[in-house]
C-alpha cells in the first residue's frame, strides 16, 4: 500500500509527499506531532498536519532566520529564540562563539523531545552549556522585560493554535520593551500568495512597523512551504541590515548552504506586488 | 491538516517529483486535445482562474503567470535600451510577446512555436495571455521548429533571443541541444542578449535540466549569470532564467533610470529585484560549478 | 436531583429535523432555501433548527411537554422550584420579576447602580423606587455591594415598600451580604427579587459564590447567555413559589415575552443546562485558575491592579466573583474608556467594557491560555508604551442622586431641552447612561447635580458609548418642564 501525507495550501491546492513510514505520532497538550520518513525529503516534522521542517530543506530555512541578523550585528551576546522546538535556529546559533545566551521559549515541550530523538542534527544545539531551555508561552515569556536581548527571534508556526499571540502588536510591543539599544527582532513573517498566509503577512508587517523605526521583510525559497515563497521580519531600533557592512561576518568563515552575503542583500529586493502588499497595511 | 478537497471537483495533480505532488481541485476541465506534439489540456480553478497543462505539466496559470513573463523579459531589457529585433522561441502561450510587446522601441517579434494548437487555444481561453498576439503588428508567428528555424536564421539576426520553452523532454528537447545554442550564439547580434529557461535546483529531475542549460551557455558565451524568481506552481517553487550574453552583463550594465523613465507597471519585476534576482543560494551556485 | 444528561428539547428539536417534515408554517426561509447568503452564513443545521412551535416541540407560551421539561431541570440545576426560560433577554426577566412582585403606586426598595432595565419595568408597572446607596469605592470609581445596614435604613425610612430587588453579583463581581439581607428583608415581609445577570456560572463550582435562590430568594433573573455559554439573548426566570404563584408570573412573563421564541435560543439553554450540570465543575476550575494566573500578572504590571475582595471596603464587599477581571488603569495615566479603545482599535481584543477607572475583562468557559496571555501582554505593553502620571478623578455620581418623581411620573411629564452643562438643578426626564453595562448615571426623575453634569463631561471627552439620550451628541438633555 502506498502512504501519502496531504498538506492543503488552500482550499482547493494540496501538496502530497509520499511517505515511507510514519516515524512517530503523538498528541500533545498543544498539537498533533508526526514525524515520517519521505522518498523525497528524508524525515519530515508536521505539527497539526503542517509540514514544520524536512531533512532536505531546513537549513534554509535557518540559514534564513540566523545568519541576516547575526551578519548585520556580530556583536550580538543574548539571544531569545520563542518557538523554535526542532532546535534548528538554536543550532545556527551555537556556531557563533561569541554569543553569550541562548533563551529558548517554546510552548511545547514533547516537540523538543521528539525532535532531539527523530532530528539528531537539526537538535544538536540543545546540549550546548549556552542554551537555556524554557517551556511556556512566549507571549508571557517576553513581557515586562526591559531591555535584555541584543536579538529574538520568532520562530514560529502559522498565527492560528499554539502560535497564536506571536503575531499580535501587544507581543511585538513586549519584544520591542526586551530589546537592547541596537537590537534586532527577526519573525516568521508568512507567504504574500495564498489569500490566508498573505493577510497574515499583511497583519504582522502592520504591527511591526507601528512598532520599530525599522522595519524590513525578506524573502527565501522553501520549497516544501506553501507556494515555497516565504518570508521573514527584520525589524530594529537602529540597524538596517541592507547598508551595513557584512565583512565582520565573512571573516568568521562560517560555511553554509543558503546563506551568503550577496544573498543577504538580494533577499531584501521583493516583487513588486509583495512591495504594494505590505505598502498598503 | 484535516481539510480534503472540496466535494464536486475534480482533482488534478502533477508529480513534481515520482514521490511529491501537487493537486488542484478543478472546477471545470475546459478544453482536452491530442496536438501532433503533445496532449493539451485547459482547466478552471478556484484558486488560479484558468490553466493549461502540456502532456500534464503546468504550464500557465492566471493566478502567477506574471512572474514568469515579467521574469524572462524586463531582466534583459533593462539591460540594454537599444533591443529592436527579438526572438522568442516557444512561448506558445502568448505571455513573453506580450510583455516584449510593451516596449515601443521594439521593432520586430519573430514567435516560432512548433505547435500551433496551443496558439490558438490560448488565443480562445486564456486571452489574458495570448490576447494580443493578432493584434500588435510588430509580432510574427511562426509555427514552425525552433531548432530548423535557428539553424536557418543568418548571422547577427536578433538584438535578443529568449529561449522560452518546456522541460527537455518531449518537444522542449532539442531546445537544450548543443547545436541549437551554437546557432543562437551565431545569430545573435554583436552585443545579443540571450535568456532560458534555466529549469530549477530544488528536485533532481530540474537539477539536471539546470546543469545541462547552465552547461550550453558557458560553453559559449562571455558572460553568463542565473537568476531565481519564485514561481509557486513550478515544481519547488524556486525556478531560474539563464542570461547570457556577448557584451552586456546584467548588473554592471542595468539601465536602471531608463527603465523606469517609462513607468511601466509591474507586478513582479522592478529594478531592486533586477539585481536581487542574482544572488543566489550557495547550495545553487555549487551545483551548477 | 433529576438526570441532567437528559436534554428533552433537544432531542425533540433533533428529532424533528430528522422526520423532514414539509414546512408551510413559518419561518418563511424555509430552512434558508433561496437565500445563498444567508446559507453561507449559517450552516444548514442552524437554519434547519429555527422552527416554529409546533405540537412535537411545545409552546413556550405554555409550555406543557419537551419545553416544561426543559425548565424543570434548569430549575434544579438552579435550586429554585420553577423557570421560565426567556427568549428576550435579562431585560425581560427583570422586568417580569418587578412586574409580579409590585403593582402600580407600590414601592420597591432597590440599589442606585441597577441597570436601566429595573428602572424601566417601574415606568411599565408603576412603582416608586426608594435607593438604597451600595458603598462607592472611590479608588476605583464604582458602586459595589449594599451593606445590612443600609438594607436596613431603607426598610425603615420606606416600611411601605413590598419589594427589595437585590444585584448579585455586580458588573464588577462584587457580592454584598446576600444570605443575611435576604433573611433581613424576608423576615420584614418583603419580596425579594435578584438580578443575577453576571452570575449564571454561581451553581457550578465550590469556589464561587452562592446564588440568591440558594439562600432562599423569591424570584431571581439570570442571563445563561452571559456567562452560562447559551446563546445571546436567552435567559431565566427563576422562581420560588412560597410566595408568588407560578401561573401569575407565567400571565406576566407573557405579557412581553415573544410568541415565536426562537428554538435556537430555547435549545441552547437546554443544551447549556446540560454542559453546566455535568462538566461545568471542570471547565470552571480552569476558567478559575486562569483568572487568578492573569491577576497575579497582571498585578505585577507597574501601575495595574486587577482588583479583587481585599481591595474593597468589607462593607460593601462580602464576596467576590473571581471570572471577572476588573482592572483599574488610572495608575498608568489613562482612563478605562482609552484603554478599552486601545485594545479594540490596536491590540484586536474586545474586553467588556471600560469605564472612568477600569476595565472590565469576561472570563468563561470559552477561554484558553493563549489568549488570556496575550490580554496580559496588551495591557503590559499598554503600561508601558502610554504610561504617563496617574490620574486623580474624583467622582462620587450615584451616590448624590435624589429622586424627585417616580420613572413613570417623570417619563410621563412635559419636558424641555436644555443644554447638560446648564442642567444642574434640574429634574432630569430622561436616562444618561454608559453602555455596557448600561447602569444610569441619570435616571428619569432625578435631581441633576454639578457632579453628574461633570462626569457625563469626562465621559464625553474619552469618548465613551454615551446612550439614553434623544440627542445623539449628548449635548442636550431633556428636563422635566418647570
Amino acid at each position: 500500500m502506498e502512504n501519502w501525507i496531504t498538506e492543503a495550501h488552500s482550499d482547493a491546492v494540496h501538496f502530497n509527499v509520499k511517505v515511507k513510514e510514519q516515524l512517530y505520532h503523538g498528541q500533545s497538550k498543544y498539537q498533533m506531532i508526526d514525524i515520517y520518513d519521505t522518498y523525497a525529503f528524508g524525515r519530515l516534522l508536521a505539527l497539526d498536519g503542517d509540514i514544520m521542517i524536512t531533512e532536505k530543506d531546513e537549513f534554509i530555512y535557518h540559514d534564513m532566520i540566523v545568519h541576516v541578523p547575526m551578519a548585520t550585528n556580530p556583536d550580538i551576546k543574548k539571544v531569545l529564540v520563542i518557538g523554535g522546538g526542532d532546535g534548528g535556529t538554536v543550532r545556527e546559533l551555537t556556531r557563533y562563539k561569541t554569543i553569550e545566551q541562548i533563551d529558548m521559549v517554546e510552548l511545547d515541550e514533547q516537540v523538543v523531545n521528539v525532535c532531539r530523538d527523530y532530528f539528531k542534527d537539526v537538535a544538536s544545539g540543545f546540549d550546548d552549556p549556552r542554551v537555556h531551555l524554557y517551556f511556556e508561552d512566549g507571549v508571557s515569556f517576553v513581557s515586562g522585560l526591559k531591555e535584555v536581548y541584543d536579538l529574538i527571534i520568532v520562530d514560529s508556526t502559522d498565527p492560528f493554535g499554539p502560535g497564536e499571540g506571536l503575531f499580535s502588536k501587544g507581543f511585538y510591543e513586549n519584544c520591542f520593551y526586551a530589546l537592547k539599544e541596537d537590537g534586532i527582532l527577526i519573525n516568521q513573517h508568512e507567504s504574500p500568495y495564498y489569500e490566508n498566509d498573505a493577510y497574515e503577512m499583511k497583519r504582522s508587517h502592520a504591527n511591526i512597523k507601528r512598532t520599530f523605526d525599522i522595519a524590513k521583510v525578506y524573502q527565501f525559497h522553501m520549497p516544501t512551504y506553501p507556494s515555497g515563497h516565504w518570508l521573514f521580519g527584520f525589524a530594529s531600533k537602529t540597524m538596517d541590515p541592507e547598508t551595513v557592512d557584512l565583512s565582520t561576518w565573512e571573516a568568521l568563515d562560517i560555511k553554509t548552504k543558503y546563506y551568503n552575503t550577496k544573498i543577504h542583500k538580494g533577499a531584501f529586493a521583493l516583487p513588486t506586488y509583495v512591495v504594494n502588499m505590505l505598502e498598503e497595511v | 491538516m484535516n481539510n480534503y478537497m472540496p466535494t464536486g471537483g475534480i482533482e488534478w495533480s502533477q508529480d513534481w517529483d515520482p514521490t511529491t505532488k501537487l493537486a488542484i481541485k478543478v472546477t471545470r476541465h475546459l478544453h482536452a486535445e491530442k496536438s501532433p506534439y503533445q496532449q493539451i489540456d485547459f482547466f478552471e480553478s478556484e484558486t488560479y482562474g484558468t490553466f493549461f497543462t502540456l502532456d500534464g505539466l503546468m504550464m500557465v496559470n492566471e493566478k502567477d503567470e506574471f512572474v514568469y513573463h515579467e521574469m524572462i523579459t524586463h531582466v534583459a531589457m533593462a539591460t540594454n535600451p537599444n533591443i529592436k529585433k527579438v526572438l522568442i522561441i516557444g512561448g506558445g502561450d502568448g505571455g513573453t510577446a506580450r510583455e516584449i510587446g510593451r516596449y515601443k522601441t521594439i521593432e520586430h517579434i519573430d514567435m516560432v512555436e512548433i505547435d500551433e494548437r496551443v496558439v490558438r487555444l490560448c488565443q480562445q481561453y486564456l486571452p489574458v495571455t495570448a490576447g494580443h498576439l493578432d493584434k500588435d503588428e510588430r509580432i510574427q508567428l511562426l509555427f514552425t521548429d525552433g531548432l530548423e528555424f535557428i539553424k536557418n536564421t543568418p548571422d547577427n539576426t536578433y538584438d535578443l533571443i529568449l529561449v522560452d520553452s518546456t522541460d527537455p523532454i518531449g518537444p522542449g528537447e532539442g531546445l537544450f541541444s548543443r547545436e541549437f545554442y551554437n546557432n543562437c550564439y551565431r545569430a545573435l547580434a554583436e552585443d545579443g542578449i540571450l535568456i532560458n529557461q534555466h529549469e530549477s535546483p530544488y528536485y533532481d529531475f530540474h537539477v539536471h535540466g539546470m546543469k545541462r542549460a547552465h552547461l550550453r551557455l558557458n560553453e559559449l558565451f562571455p558572460v553568463v549569470k542565473v537568476y531565481q524568481y519564485h514561481m509557486p506552481t513550478y515544481p519547488s517553487g524556486h525556478w531560474l532564467f539563464g542570461f547570457a550574453s556577448k557584451k552586456y552583463d546584467p548588473l554592471k550594465d542595468q539601465n536602471r533610470e531608463w527603465w523606469e523613465s517609462l513607468n511601466m507597471t509591474t507586478r513582479y519585476y522592478n529594478s531592486d529585484i533586477h539585481r536581487g534576482a542574482f544572488m543566489l543560494p550557495n547550495f545553487v551556485m555549487e551545483k551548477m560549478k | 436531583m433529576l438526570d441532567h444528561n437528559k436534554t428533552p428539547l433537544y432531542d425533540a428539536l433533533r428529532k424533528h429535523i430528522e422526520s423532514r417534515v414539509i414546512p408551510f408554517d413559518v419561518p418563511g426561509h424555509k430552512q434558508g432555501h433561496g437565500n445563498e447568503e444567508l446559507q453561507k452564513l449559517f450552516p444548514k443545521s442552524v437554519l434547519e433548527a429555527d422552527v416554529n412551535s409546533m405540537k412535537s416541540l411545545d409552546f413556550l407560551g405554555n409550555p406543557i411537554s419537551v419545553i416544561k421539561e426543559a425548565e424543570d431541570l434548569l430549575a434544579d440545576a438552579y435550586l429554585s422550584d420553577e423557570s421560565f426560560f426567556i427568549v428576550n433577554g435579562t431585560t425581560q426577566a427583570v422586568q417580569a420579576m418587578l412586574m409580579s412582585a409590585v403593582n402600580e403606586g407600590d414601592t420597591v426598595i432597590l440599589p442606585r447602580n441597577v441597570h436601566k432595565s429595573a428602572i424601566n419595568a417601574m415606568i411599565l408597572c408603576g412603582a416608586k423606587p426608594h435607593y438604597m446607596y451600595p458603598h462607592f469605592e472611590a479608588k476605583f470609581g464604582m458602586t459595589i455591594g449594599v451593606s445590612l445596614e443600609e438594607v436596613k435604613k431603607a426598610i425603615e425610612e420606606a416600611p411601605e415598600a413590598k419589594a427589595i430587588f437585590l444585584i448579585n453579583p455586580t458588573y464588577y463581581g462584587v457580592i454584598s451580604e446576600l444570605k443575611a439581607i435576604i433573611e433581613y428583608a424576608q423576615c420584614q415581609g418583603l419580596l425579594v427579587i435578584v438580578d443575577e445577570a453576571h452570575g449564571a456560572h454561581f451553581p457550578f463550582h465550590k469556589e464561587l459564590p452562592k446564588t440568591a435562590m440558594a439562600y432562599g430568594a423569591d424570584m431571581a433573573a439570570v442571563s445563561l447567555h452571559k456567562t452560562g455559554g447559551s446563546l445571546t439573548q436567552s435567559s431565566a426566570l427563576l422562581l420560588n413559589t412560597r410566595k408568588i404563584e407560578r401561573d401569575h408570573v407565567k400571565t406576566i412573563v407573557n405579557l412581553t415575552q415573544s410568541t415565536s421564541a426562537s428554538y435556537l435560543l430555547m435549545t441552547s439553554l437546554d443544551l447549556t443546562r446540560k454542559f453546566l450540570m455535568t462538566q461545568g465543575e471542570k471547565n470552571l476550575e480552569m476558567v478559575l485558575e486562569l483568572a487568578r494566573n492573569a491577576r497575579d500578572k497582571i498585578n505585577a504590571i507597574d501601575g495595574l491592579i486587577a482588583f479583587s475582595a481585599k481591595d474593597f471596603n468589607p462593607e460593601g464587599c462580602y464576596g467576590f466573583d473571581e471570572t471577572k477581571l476588573g482592572v483599574c488603569v488610572t495608575g498608568i495615566g489613562l482612563t478605562g474608556i482609552h484603554v478599552y479603545d486601545l485594545l479594540r482599535d490596536e491590540y484586536n481584543i474586545q474586553v467588556e467594557m471600560g469605564d472612568s477607572h477600569n476595565i472590565l475583562a469576561i472570563f468563561s468557559v470559552g477561554d484558553t491560555e493563549k489568549r488570556v496571555n496575550q490580554l496580559v501582554s496588551a495591557l503590559s505593553a499598554i503600561a508601558q508604551k502610554y504610561k504617563r502620571e496617574p490620574l486623580d478623578l474624583k467622582f462620587n455620581s450615584f451616590n448624590a442622586t435624589a429622586v424627585a418623581y417616580s420613572p413613570r411620573e417623570a417619563f410621563y411629564k412635559e419636558k424641555e431641552r436644555i443644554l447638560i452643562t446648564e442642567s444642574a438643578g434640574r429634574v432630569s426626564g430622561e436616562f444618561v447612561m454608559i453602555y455596557p453595562p448600561g447602569i444610569p448615571i441619570l435616571a428619569p426623575g432625578e435631581l441633576i447635580t454639578e457632579e453628574i453634569c461633570a462626569y457625563i463631561e469626562l465621559l464625553k471627552r474619552e469618548k465613551g458609548s454615551i446612550s439614553g439620550l434623544k440627542d445623539n451628541n449628548v449635548e442636550y438633555l431633556y428636563c422635566i418642564k418647570e
